[in-house]
């Protein structure tokens, strides 16, 4: 190895060492903010490092791109609105498959060109099978996601007829490319009608999976494009991309598995079972809600928070939609004042990506001392006061705790708020959550409902609790 | 075959290694964790430059444009994304 090349992948081996303290730093919020400096370091050393590579003999192509991706990435970055985290980050995902499957392909044509690329082995052709097929599956189910959570398309499961004989016969296509390309590399052909395929794939596996599903999306394609990434890495033999891929291949998986888990589904259950299609009938609904939902005025409910000792508030998805994070942040800050206890009850699907509500609330300025995980709150709900269910509900629906396997959430872990003396829900309506079905703690005798915006009803309750 | 063995071995080394340091992020951080480790996977840009600067074809100078582009966005919004929201949970009142 000439010294250059050794000095190179020295560099390329610091940038990792810098990718593995960075994500260290994210296990502390203190030292979070350093963690991401440290990584975005390491990907500078790493790209500044890579442009004196002397295969590079252009810097055209490399400028353009640089600056107009740079200018998207800092204006989306700046742009988006933190309830809007979970579709951003999608697409960012997005673009990181789609890089991958590109330059891959262009790494292919240089090769049939008998460019810089000396000679097609085995590990190229299937590196750049494996980053290409991936790659562009991400790209494309990442705008799909993306799509969903923006409201662009319909947020429920769309279900084709037939949809998995189409699956099945787009895989058996992307194999059958790719083995042909393995075998027989002569041509870009198979390569790009894979890719194609992939795309088409992608966008297949993502339309039949509901919106409150798509942290466990988002979560599985952010695995993929590091697997893309370090597809990548074998095709040019270099070794920060390996690492970083399967950096976030293990980040992307194991919130794959935890989202799942929080759920008691299985992944296949979550991809292909179209949950969330089904909605309860009204029939169903009056059965468990007639003549025993109670509703409540602001008024009322502040004079319940008022006397109370412990309060605890379980925020959903509801909560983003209403961007009512301030308005609830400012009740608690209130209620603090008069000497109640207020905590947060986050559900680790709660929202539409993992710790969403945790990024919300950090936005509000709640301190995150305040903010529990399922597990540890769970057992205080029994010495709480009042309980807040804000724009939250399959997450609090005690029907999870029936063994009935038709019940879509049945064993699914929830928090308990039921076990607290009372508890207030802050809803628009009494349709049912994402599992399409009726929650029976609406009708509960220690339930109240507060029917109205989020954000609104904690204003009112705000407003109430002052003139108190 | 060779360099194939060792990257599978740095690939597989690496998944260890991401394991044992992801799983001690506390869920209060999943969504930043989420969107550095993805800024970290546009590190396929540092692959892109390599493609994109050597001789190039019409074809490959559009499809490498696009490439770096993409993976650049990739890079630059997802670390800024999470500087942001990193910065939210650090402030103090």
């Amino acid at each position: 190895m000439p010294r250059e090349e050794a000095l190179i992948k020295i560099f390329y081996l610091a940038a990792a060492v810098l990718f593995i303290f960075g994500i260290k730093g994210l296990t502390h919020p203190r030292t979070a903010v350093r963690g991401n400096l440290l990584a975005a370091l390491g990907m500078l050393l790493a790209i500044v490092v890579t442009l004196t590579d002397k295969r590079i003999v252009s810097f055209q192509i490399i400028v353009a791109g640089i600056v107009v991706g740079g200018l998207v990435g800092v204006l989306m970055a700046y742009r988006a609105p933190m309830t809007a985290m979970p579709q951003v980050v999608a697409i960012f995902n997005g673009f990181g498959g789609g890089a991958s499957a590109l330059a891959v392909g262009a790494a292919f044509e240089e090769a049939l060109k008998g460019g810089w690329i000396e000679e097609i082995t085995v590990q190229f052709t299937s590196s750049a099978v494996l980053a290409g097929l991936i790659g562009a599956v991400s790209l494309t189910g990442s705008a799909v996601a993306f799509g969903k959570l923006q409201g662009w398309i319909r947020g429920k499961p769309i279900l084709l007829p037939g949809r998995h004989f189409i699956n099945i016969a787009l895989v058996v296509t992307c194999i059958g490319m790719s083995a042909w390309l393995v075998m027989d590399p002569v041509w870009s052909v198979p390569f790009w009608t894979m890719t194609i395929v992939a795309a088409v794939l992608g966008i297949m596996l993502v339309i039949p999976i509901g919106g409150a599903d798509m942290p466990v999306v988002i979560s599985l394609l952010n695995a993929y494009s590091g697997i893309a990434a370090a597809g990548h890495g074998w095709v040019l033999n270099n070794s920060v991309l390996i690492i970083a891929g399967s950096l976030v291949g293990a980040a992307g998986f194991i919130l794959t598995a935890l989202m799942c888990r929080a759920m008691n589904r299985s992944l296949a259950n979550v991809m292909f079972a179209g949950v969330g299609a089904v909605v309860t009938t009204a029939a169903e609904s009056e059965d468990i809600y007639a003549g025993r939902v109670k509703s409540a005025s602001p008024e009322e409910v502040a004079m319940l928070l008022e006397g109370a000792r412990r309060v605890v508030i379980a925020p959903g998805y509801g909560m983003a939609v209403a961007q009512a994070q301030y308005a609830i942040q400012d009740l608690a800050n209130l209620l603090n004042s008069k000497g109640v206890d207020v905590e947060f009850a986050i559900h680790p699907v709660a929202g539409r990506m993992p710790g969403h509500m945790n990024v919300l609330l950090a936005e509000a300025n709640v301190p995150y001392e305040k903010l529990k995980e399922m597990d540890v709150i769970n057992p205080s709900f029994r010495q709480t006061d009042v309980v807040l269910v804000i724009g939250a509900n399959d997450v609090v629906n005690p029907m999870a705790r029936e063994a009935d396997p038709s019940i879509p959430i049945a064993g699914m872990p929830i928090l308990d708020v039921d076990q607290a003396r009372t508890v207030v829900i802050i809803k628009r309506s009494l349709s049912p959550g994402f599992s399409g079905i009726a929650n029976p703690l609406f009708a509960a005798d220690n339930c109240l409902m507060l029917f109205g915006d989020a954000k609104q009803m904690a204003m009112d309750l705000t407003a109430a609790l002052k003139e108190a | 075959m060779e360099t194939f063995v060792a990257a599978l071995t740095i690939f597989i080394l690496a998944l260890f290694v991401g394991f044992e340091v992801i799983t001690k992020v506390p869920p209060l951080l999943h969504t930043p964790l989420m969107s550095g480790a993805n800024a970290i996977s546009g590190i396929t840009l540092v692959g892109t430059l390599i493609t994109s600067g050597a001789r190039l074809t019409p074809l490959t100078e559009i499809l490498g444009f696009l490439a770096v582009a993409m993976a650049t966005a990739n890079v630059v919004g997802g670390f800024l994304l999470t500087h942001r929201m990193l910065k939210m949970f650090q402030k103090k009142k």
